[in-house]
């Protein structure tokens, strides 16, 4: 099988309030994970894998999915529910580890799950959560409904053993399971080139005989598109498609204090080209230039997620932390 | 009451659960040919008696997908060393998703893991893992000895939405008992005096209590009355049944053929020790495997886990006179490791 590589489709009809939607979560994206960058160093959130960058691959996917399609996250995974529409004052409370958080504080940063957005948790171990998605798939085969697992990993990942059985269960029993590498070039400290046998992931699906896709991950519509069609092909028991979305992420691979000191591993100008071809400046152009957004909406919808996601702060901030009793609460049923 | 064998029980348990709930169904290597008991592949078909590759970090993850998205897998696992494989699952996702995500979820999954010890498999076939993922908080773990007990646990584990490690002894496959024909459950967490006694409490668990029950026998001829506790399930542990029997007895042996270090058995010694302090006469004893990978040889492997003449002879020396050296009913037989 070819690799393919996604793109934006021309002809498709894209509702404006959609379009004002994906915007929508992809600032809510960059506004919150900035401002857990200010509460990490300020010490009010103790450490936190940000996302900044990798906005459009994130909501261009989640946003292909209906609310009761399943996903899974990794450790890079703020993200993930915000860009499936999770409310940001129960996340925020959950890094704050209230007992108001989306997992009563039990989970925090890298343990998000928000089930009732299909959101089936995440992982602080690489790789780990892939058969999982393979699991949801199957449950919807089995139950006989038409929904979808959409699976979130990283270039890292690729190279772990769960993703190689993960790809071979979906592809065996022809599962609906979207996997979706965000490939952003570091495996943690490390760069693709050092880690990874083939130039794309993508090809690995070659390996699988199961689609395999390249797309822009900083184009969200690309991605929205792409996406879409693998959902489209799943939903039709059409079995998985590997999806890869090059990106990129602005912060350090883990913010906490101290991290400033790790020594730089990636060069400036690298990150300085990425930063040119920054997501969120690349749709809003596009929806102004295209008619689908003024100047002032822009703006609006921007101050609205900044008083959002400080309204979670401050609600996280106002909840009460958990009681000693809730220790022992939610290991068994 | 029909008469059958402990693989038939665990495995018509099974048949059963899959016929009243839709949601429960099978996966594991080699499921639909059979050899591992006949789940019912005719009559449920191949998407829910489902062969898998070998791959167990993939399957078992997968059943951990499907449990928390409304199904009741049930993996089965032919050798509880190929556990291992799949460790990351069943330590990060298996046990800990409930807890984690703050009880928005559970994992109502079953994981049948054969033992095998003593049939010269070696290194890579031969543990005994229930002690390893007793220290996983999460999980349930159940050893059941009988006929009875597997099917009476098997089915409460499949309805307990809990995720379960249901430990199968290959030496017990093949033995035969009684097994009611109407339904019934044996609950997790309670452990059972199979053999009542005065002067002393054995404590084991799966084949370990059938010689233990055979070592109560030769006991009884030496006019020493042992009783005999089957732990059934390892977690959640019965305290109390365990120390309402020393309360009585006053002595305690432990009996577990898994590696001593950090075992089961070190769990319900220390268990009695800090809660039963005042109630014993003695020193609680531990009959274990010792800390060794298993060699492959039948000589050698014959020395490493507990027998009847073990446990009697651990037992003796719970009543041995500390002055004099000499056993108050009866000289020393002892035990091929003294």
């Amino acid at each position: 099988m070819e690799l393919q590589l996604g793109q934006r489709d021309s002809e498709r009809e894209r509702p404006k309030d959609l379009l004002h939607e994906m915007l929508r979560r992809m600032l809510r994206i960059r506004v919150f994970e900035e401002r857990v960058w200010t509460m990490v160093y300020e010490g009010e959130i103790n450490a936190g894998h940000l996302a900044m960058g990798q906005e459009a691959e994130i909501v261009g996917a989640c946003m292909a999915l209906r609310n009761d399609d399943y996903m899974t996250g990794n450790h890079r995974s703020h993200g993930h529910p915000i860009g499936k529409g999770a409310e940001l004052a129960p996340l925020m409370a959950e890094l704050r580890g209230r007992t108001t958080g989306v997992c009563r504080g039990k989970g925090g940063s890298m343990h998000l799950a928000v089930f009732s957005r299909g959101s089936l948790g995440e992982s602080g171990i690489v790789g780990s959560l892939m058969p999982v998605a393979v699991g949801a798939g199957l449950s919807a085969r089995l139950q006989g409904t038409d929904q979808v697992c959409l699976c979130f990993f990283g270039d890292g990942a690729a190279n772990c053993g769960p993703f190689h059985e993960s790809l071979n269960l979906a592809a065996i029993w022809k599962l609906p399971v979207i996997f979706l590498c965000e490939n952003n070039g570091y495996a943690m400290f490390t760069p693709y080139s050092q880690t990874t046998s083939v130039a794309h992931v993508a090809q690995r699906a070659a390996a699988y005989d199961i689609p395999g896709v390249i797309v822009d991950g900083q184009d969200v519509l690309a991605v929205y598109d792409t996406v879409s069609s693998a959902v489209t092909r799943a939903r039709a028991g059409g079995g998985p498609t590997l999806i890869e979305a090059k990106t990129y992420r602005y912060g350090e691979h883990a913010e906490y204090p101290g991290a400033e000191k790790i020594p730089r591993y990636r060069p400036e100008e690298e990150m300085r080209s990425w930063r040119q071809r920054d997501p969120i400046e690349i749709f809003s152009t596009w929806l102004q230039g295209t008619g689908n957004l003024l100047p002032e909406q822009f703006e609006n919808i921007r101050a609205c997620v900044q008083v959002e996601v400080e309204r979670a702060v401050l609600f996280a901030r106002d909840s009460p932390p958990p009681q000693p009793h809730e220790l022992m609460e939610d290991l068994l049923t | 009451m029909t008469r059958m064998t402990y693989l038939e029980a665990a495995v018509q348990a099974i048949r059963e659960e899959m016929r009243i709930d839709s949601r429960v169904f099978v996966m594991g290597e080699d499921l639909q040919s059979g050899v591992w008991g006949d789940f019912g592949l005719e009559e449920f078909g191949p998407e829910r008696v489902r062969n898998t590759p070998i791959c167990e970090a993939g399957f078992f993850g997968a059943g951990v997908g499907a449990a928390l998205t409304g199904m009741h897998p049930v993996i089965d696992n032919q050798c509880s060393t190929f556990l291992y494989s799949a460790m990351d699952q069943i330590v990060s996702q298996v046990a800990k998703s409930r807890y984690m995500f703050g009880g928005q979820s559970s994992v109502p999954l079953l994981i049948r893991a054969t033992v095998m010890y003593g049939f010269s498999a070696a290194a890579h076939h031969s543990d005994r893992p229930w002690g390893l993922f007793a220290q996983v908080p999460g999980l349930t773990i159940v050893v059941p000895s009988t006929p009875y007990d597997v099917k009476g646990l098997i089915r409460s584990a499949i309805r307990s939405r809990n995720p379960v490690l249901c430990f199968e002894e290959l030496a017990l496959k093949g033995q035969e008992g009684e097994v009611p024909e109407e339904h019934y459950t044996v609950p997790i967490g309670l452990a059972e005096v199979k053999r009542a006694g005065c002067d002393l409490t054995i404590v084991a668990l799966g084949a370990s209590t059938h010689s233990s029950l055979a070592a109560a026998s030769e006991l009884e001829a030496e006019g020493l009355s042992a009783e005999v506790v089957d732990l059934r399930t390892v977690v959640p542990l019965d305290r109390r049944t365990i120390l309402a029997s020393v309360a009585k007895t006053g002595r305690l042996v432990v009996v577990d053929p898994a590696p001593g270090m950090c075992s089961v058995a070190s769990e319900v010694a220390a268990s009695v020790a800090e809660n039963a302090f005042e109630k014993l006469k003695g020193p609680i004893i531990r009959v274990t495997a010792p800390d060794l990978p298993v060699p492959f040889s039948p000589d050698l492997e014959r020395l490493l886990y507990p027998t009847p003449q073990t446990i009697a002879g651990a037992a003796r020396k719970l009543f041995r006179d500390i002055r004099s050296g000499s056993v108050r009913r009866r000289s020393i037989a002892g035990s091929a490791l003294e």
